[in-house]
């Protein structure tokens, strides 16, 4: 048999567009793949030339999923530019936005996008492997998955007026207070949404054994992990210092000062996919690989500092040790990731000085650079503006989570790819498993989503000289 | 002694006096023309064509707001070729420059965006332009973006006729044309201008904007500021 390509286009229930590329060797056995991101959007581009006032609404639509984390990490370094520090309630309201905003996205990813995979397993049909399958099958989960996203999406509507692309985060704060019926109406939400995210938790659990062998493949490789952590070292998904632990548990880099990024992080790009890859780089690159997001949270964090989600770090790290190798424990790690967040949203909301009118800081144009980092819900995200003494924009560059990810997802689609796909039976299931892995990271791509698990899914195998030899088409 | 015309506005007889345009005697008699250049308390330009009207016996379309009335004239203020050219007009208005409401400090403040809602403008079928046009954030308080003018010049109208100022020109010709301040120098350099900030008040769209105010904001939306100015057909309130 001579060597050809196995094609997925588009890989589907992730945010955004993007193909994978299988290439097998002329034994048919797999030699390389890769994730290659297809769409282009070019704000760094786009907004050359505005003023930074606009710079966090511009930048909140490069996602319908994730606005308020681009809103977040734009705001911050706008406050850089205008060298002021919000008021401590304009921060933690800011926090409370944020930590919906993970919450909703988590649940996205895990209860709608992943879970119907958990639940019928990765070779089950696929009529039947979705939302609504998932819905008929297991209400219960499904209606947990509806109720946290809800939770969610409901305090961003509140707070911020519209659940996508609310702009109530400016530079300096935020740009009215809480009010106290809005802080009742939200604290009354919290227990449910703290019930079914550890319902899930307990089902995820129960299940997690006959994953066994996913987990070996899907991304489990040695690596660095990164994410925010507060000066003593525990979580800290608004603010904080970097971390980067090794596969080992030593820190390769600790607490420090995120501004100073450049130094540590260097940006790869490769002619076949519009993503960057962000590597360490002391480690060079391609071997610099690192991974973010929930999984890296948890592994980076000394704690989480709210008690529920403590407990159920604990039982994490007693089950897969301090640092887990598998990007699979993904999952895992959300589920964990979401308790802490909406614990965290009521000890916030129960603060003294919650509703204090003091939300935000005025002033004009201080400083000519400004660097903006927060976790979003995939990731450590970074935004960075030059500015002219007017304030308008000269330069941007964006570093997304799953820019971060970059190197590891094509590590992980080719593990799985070796492990399950065989030139001679290509089947359903071998290439779900394919895009599944990616799913782990739930990258954003910054686009729409099959969230209906409607595959439409190409496959093609095209040998040495173009002719396609097989293919698949669902 | 004040002459009375006798004429007709849609089949219906109306009166006006000498020196009234038929705008002026159309909103007398509740008959709505729209308008964007046009604000009552400023001269007229007759710059944005919005208000054009048909008048018989005249093969060409005439702006109301610089018509003066005439005895007998029969003028009619709609009809499909009328909606087409002023749909038309305010197309050529969003592609002459870069208009992008969801991230514009105006957004659901503007009488550009009312305008199109108003004439179902839904889409564009003349081709995009997308000029590389520029902002001038020098001045401490205000900022403009060209990329939002549609070159209605109250502005212009504003700073001259009210403030007194005389800050804000018209400089260059065709596509390339400019509001300016102090024959071309950057605002914030002006030597005239009192940043009363009756400019951004009058401005239709969110060309000239306050700066500091994130678009979220509404920071575009009107405030009684300038109660001897009003836009007769977007802002009856403003009493």
């Amino acid at each position: 048999m001579s060597s050809s390509k196995i094609v997925i286009d588009p890989v589907t229930r992730i945010e955004g567009h993007s193909k994978i590329t299988i290439q097998l060797d002329d034994q048919g056995e797999v030699v390389d793949a890769q994730f290659h991101v297809t769409q282009f959007r070019g704000f760094e581009r786009i907004v050359e030339g505005r003023p930074i006032h606009e710079m966090p609404s511009i930048m909140a639509r490069i996602c319908g999923i994730c606005p308020v984390s681009h809103l977040i990490a734009s705001a911050k370094a706008c406050d850089q530019i205008l060298a002021v520090v919000p008021p401590p309630t304009g921060i933690d309201l800011r926090r409370v936005l944020n930590l919906a905003q993970i919450v909703q996205s988590n649940a996205l990813s895990f209860f709608h996008l992943s879970s119907p995979d958990l639940l019928f397993g990765f070779e089950a049909d696929p009529e039947q492997r979705n939302i609504i399958g998932l819905a008929r099958a297991h209400p219960q989960l499904a209606r947990d998955g509806v109720g946290v996203r809800r939770f969610g999406q409901q305090i961003i509507e509140w707070l911020g007026g519209k659940r996508i692309h609310p702009g109530w985060v400016v530079p300096g704060g935020v740009d009215a207070p809480l009010e106290a019926e809005t802080r009742d109406r939200i604290l009354s939400t919290i227990p449910e949404a703290i019930a079914a995210i550890e319902r899930a938790l307990a089902w995820y659990k129960s299940s997690l054994v006959q994953w066994e062998d996913e987990a070996a493949s899907f991304g489990d490789f040695r690596s660095a992990f990164m994410g925010l952590v507060d000066q003593d070292g525990n979580i800290d998904h608004y603010d904080g210092l970097l971390r980067v632990m090794d596969a080992d548990g030593h820190y390769l880099a600790d607490r420090i000062d995120p501004t100073t990024y450049t130094d540590y992080l260097g940006e790869a790009v490769e002619p076949w996919s519009y993503l960057k890859s962000t590597y360490w780089k002391k480690l060079g690159y391609p071997d610099g690989v690192y991974r973010v997001g929930p999984l890296a949270r948890m592994i980076v964090a000394g704690q989480l500092g709210t008690p529920r989600a403590d407990l159920e770090l604990d039982e994490f790290r007693r089950r897969l040790g301090r640092v887990p190798s598998s990007s699979f424990h993904y999952h895992y790690a959300r589920l964990i990731d979401a308790l802490y967040a909406a614990e965290r949203i009521e000890e916030l909301l129960l603060g003294p000085d919650i509703l204090s009118p003091r939300v935000r800081s005025f002033a004009g144009i201080n400083s000519n650079e400004g660097i903006g980092v927060s976790e979003a819900p995939r990731g450590t995200l970074l935004h960075h503006y030059k500015v002219d003494d007017d304030g308008i924009v000269q330069w941007a560059n964006l570093v997304i989570a799953t820019g971060h990810n970059n190197l590891a997802m094509n590590r992980s689609v080719r593990q799985v790819a070796k492990r399950y796909v065989k030139s001679a039976q290509l089947t359903e299931p071998m290439l779900n498993r394919v895009e599944a892995v990616i799913r782990c990271y739930d990258p954003c791509l910054s686009c729409s989503t099959h969230a209906l698990g409607e595959m439409a899914l190409h496959l093609q195998l095209i040998g040495p000289t173009g002719t396609v030899l097989d293919e698949i088409r669902r | 002694m004040t002459t009375v015309h006798t004429f007709r506005i849609n089949g219906s007889d109306v009166a006006g006096t000498d020196g009234q345009s038929i705008l002026a005697v159309a909103t007398e008699n509740g008959i709505d023309i729209p308008t964007m250049c046009h604000l009552d308390g400023l001269s007229d330009t007759g710059s944005c064509r919005l208000c054009v009207v048909e008048v018989a016996g005249s093969s060409k379309l005439t702006p109301a707001c610089t018509t003066l009335v005439s005895e007998g004239m029969d003028v009619s203020t709609t009809s499909e070729q009328l909606c087409g050219y002023r749909r038309t007009i305010i197309e050529m208005l969003f592609l002459e420059r870069n208009h992008i409401c969801a991230v514009c400090v105006a957004n659901n403040h503007c009488d550009l965006q009312n305008l199109a809602e108003e004439l179902k403008l839904d889409h564009f079928e003349l081709p995009v332009i997308a000029p590389k046009v520029g902002i001038d954030a020098s001045h401490a308080l205000f900022a403009i973006d060209h990329n939002r003018c549609i070159m209605c010049v109250r502005c212009v109208r504003v700073c001259d006729e009210v403030e007194g100022a005389h800050t804000w020109d018209v400089m260059g010709s065709g596509i390339g044309v400019r509001v300016v301040t102090d024959m071309g120098t950057p605002w914030g350099e002006s030597t005239s201008c009192t940043s009363c900030g009756k400019c951004v008040q009058v401005c239709p769209t969110g060309a000239l904007f306050e700066k500091g105010r994130s678009i979220g904001e509404g920071s575009k939306e009107r405030r009684p500021f300038l109660p001897y100015l009003k836009n007769q057909a977007q802002e009856p309130e403003l009493t």
